[in-house]
């Protein structure tokens, strides 16, 4: 279908056609469509999307509606209750524990997950010929399902059989155990999602202008400085952006850790979305568990607010340094 | 190593090594455990937990898993898995390109009021917890019969393959320039052929990569099938962990060649066509 295209092609970037420098807005153009019709289009074209975004947002009202019910299997016939739910959830300790193992693998996680991506993107940068290799296999953890990849640690953490042990002398060190399994999520957490980070890392890296390093390469300016001065605040941005997907992709969750772990052993890895699982798939107590999720999307939500704004700031900072 | 000095070329010195070694032990860390999945699979039952590097590969185990035997085994139907997720992955891709693409349009060439809006709805499906949407869907899916239907999994896949397809596509129409489809106006094209002819032939690798992109994540997804599918409708990433399964004795190698068959088409997608896979990645996330 190219033919079409050929006579504009995309490589000449140049106004196209014959049409001269005023062409592009001019009025009564072959297609005679009214000024209504044509500020309607977009939101045509949007419909089907739209109905598409209604229907998921009905379950996710009706979601919202259930935490002040008291809907449970055994009771299809619910009545309001108000804040009870949240007042006996928010008094629970299981549920503050989750809160607790959410927190430490959400923050954990993003950190290693940041500094090592970072650091991986800034290594491949250099461009040598170990890192051309490398490259190219650099997506794969992240395109493998969560579930797989957990599957896989799993094999490899097993106590008597795992390759683990056996390659680092370990004995039957127990790597799911109450005090490591958190550990050896965040371990799976980083292995899966370092590349993602590294990758828009390296995305951001390439699209700098050169100027402003040749300039201090010319001044003699050391790398360190280069990198603290120059780089460190024009990629801030894009380290921002990995920061928010990974911290908010964190705080919910949910595939890896079920797989290795399903939450245990107790309470030790049950983050907020496995507690929300148990009482609302497992125990049936639907309200009980839209109220975990509620709580949970009010935490994703003010701190997505809060990780946007900074984005913005080092956004304009970051503009300001490049001029 | 003698190296001569030519002016403007790095050298290797001793940073550039410690560089390139700590590469090394990254793709290391990053890499055995797809290694150890493989050399798994390739064990046969006698040897799967008795040798750990050195054994006598076989290709029984894929068999075994795609077979009756494998079933009768395991209580896991992975043909039925793969057909369901084929199904289910490609027809909410389709159902989403025939929705996003006209909405990614929309999004990238008009500023539209509400445009912003909508854009931003779809972003944070994203980042909504999906347990959220799941249990009332889980309570409506079982009253109105949807529950482990191919049609209930489309439906809910639109939260992983939508947001993903509009965002990466918005940015695709936003960067193609105006001029094309105002000169092929000019030439006597309709609204919809300029659409056809010109801009959707240009965003075509665009399309290819969030088409891909998403099959992937739909393909991945464990959630949505784990609560909305039972056995009819339920899909590969269930099936897998099933292997692993409670009670019973554990088929390691078997666990591994399933683990290695529903990773494979994101491998050599991933392998195939990387470099439109990253370029999907960035332009969804910094772009967005």
């Amino acid at each position: 279908m190219s033919t079409a295209t050929a006579q504009s092609s995309p490589g000449g970037p140049g106004p196209a056609g014959p049409d001269g420098p005023d062409g592009s807005r001019r009025r009564g153009a072959p297609p005679k469509v009214s000024d209504r019709a044509r500020k309607l289009r977009p939101y045509l074209l949007s419909v089907p999307a739209l109905v598409v975004v209604i229907g998921i947002l009905y379950p996710f009202v009706l979601g919202a509606y259930y935490s002040i019910l008291n809907y449970t299997a055994s009771n299809p016939e619910p009545h309001v209750v108000w804040f009870a739910n949240f007042a006996s959830v928010l008094k629970d300790p299981q549920f503050w524990a989750s809160v607790r193992v959410t927190a430490i693998f959400a923050v954990a996680a993003t950190v290693i997950e940041t500094v090592l991506g970072v650091v991986i993107a800034l290594l491949l940068n250099r461009s040598s010929f170990v890192g051309k290799i490398f490259e190219r296999v650099l997506i794969l953890p992240l395109m493998i399902a969560p579930v797989i990849a957990a599957t896989i640690w799993k094999l490899m953490f097993n106590p008597q059989f795992g390759v683990l042990n056996h390659v680092f002398g370990l004995g039957t060190f127990d790597w799911l155990s109450k005090d490591t399994a958190l550990a050896s999520s965040i371990l799976v957490d980083v292995w899966i999602y370092t590349p993602f980070v590294a990758i828009l890392v390296l995305a951001g890296i390439r699209s700098l202008p050169r100027e402003p390093f040749e300039a201090s390469d010319v001044d003699g300016a050391g790398w360190w400085y280069m990198f603290r001065r120059l780089m460190l605040p024009m990629m801030w941005p894009y380290i921002l952006v990995a920061v928010i997907f990974r911290f908010m992709d964190c705080l919910k969750a949910f595939d890896h850790i079920f797989v290795l772990t399903a939450g245990g052993p107790g309470l030790a890895t049950r983050t907020l979305q496995i507690g929300a699982y148990e009482d609302s798939i497992i125990f049936q107590n639907f309200s009980r568990g839209s109220t975990y999720m509620f709580l949970l999307w009010i935490l994703v939500f003010i701190t997505a607010k809060y990780l946007v704004g900074v984005l913005g700031k080092a956004q304009r900072r970051a503009a300001g340094a490049e001029e | 190593m003698a190296t001569e000095l030519k002016p403007g070329q790095k050298r290797l010195t001793p940073g550039a090594i410690f560089a390139d070694i700590a590469i090394v032990a990254w793709f290391v860390f990053a890499l055995f455990p797809i290694l150890w999945m493989l050399l798994l699979a390739l064990k046969n039952d006698a040897q799967q937990t008795s040798t750990y590097f050195a054994f006598s590969p076989t290709l029984e185990n894929f068999g075994t898993v795609l077979s009756q035997r494998g079933t009768d085994l395991t209580s896991v139907d992975f043909k039925s898995a793969i057909l369901m997720s084929i199904l289910n992955c490609g027809g909410a891709v389709l159902v989403s390109l025939l929705i996003g693409i006209p909405a990614a349009y929309a999004a990238g060439r008009y500023r539209f009021k509400g445009s912003e809006d909508l854009m931003f709805n779809m972003l944070s499906f994203r980042f909504a917890p999906e347990l959220m949407v799941i249990v009332p869907l889980f309570v409506i899916y079982t009253q109105i019969g949807l529950f482990d239907t191919v049609f209930g999994m489309i439906w809910v896949l639109q939260l992983v393959t939508m947001p993903l397809i509009v965002w990466i596509l918005r940015s695709y129409f936003e960067d193609m320039p105006e001029d094309l489809e105002q000169a092929a106006l000019l030439d006597g094209y309709t609204r919809r052929k300029a659409f056809t002819m010109v801009a959707l032939p240009l965003v075509r690798p665009g399309i290819a990569a969030a088409a891909l992109l998403s099959f992937i994540f739909a393909w991945n997804n464990y959630v949505f099938p784990l609560i909305l599918s039972d056995t009819a409708a339920s899909t590969v990433t269930v099936a897998i962990t099933k292997f692993l399964g409670g009670g019973g004795q554990a088929y390691y190698n078997l666990t591994a060649a399933a683990a290695l068959i529903g990773a494979l088409p994101p491998l050599v997608l991933a392998l195939t066509i990387q470099r439109y896979l990253v370029q999907g990645l960035s332009f969804g996330a910094v772009k967005g």
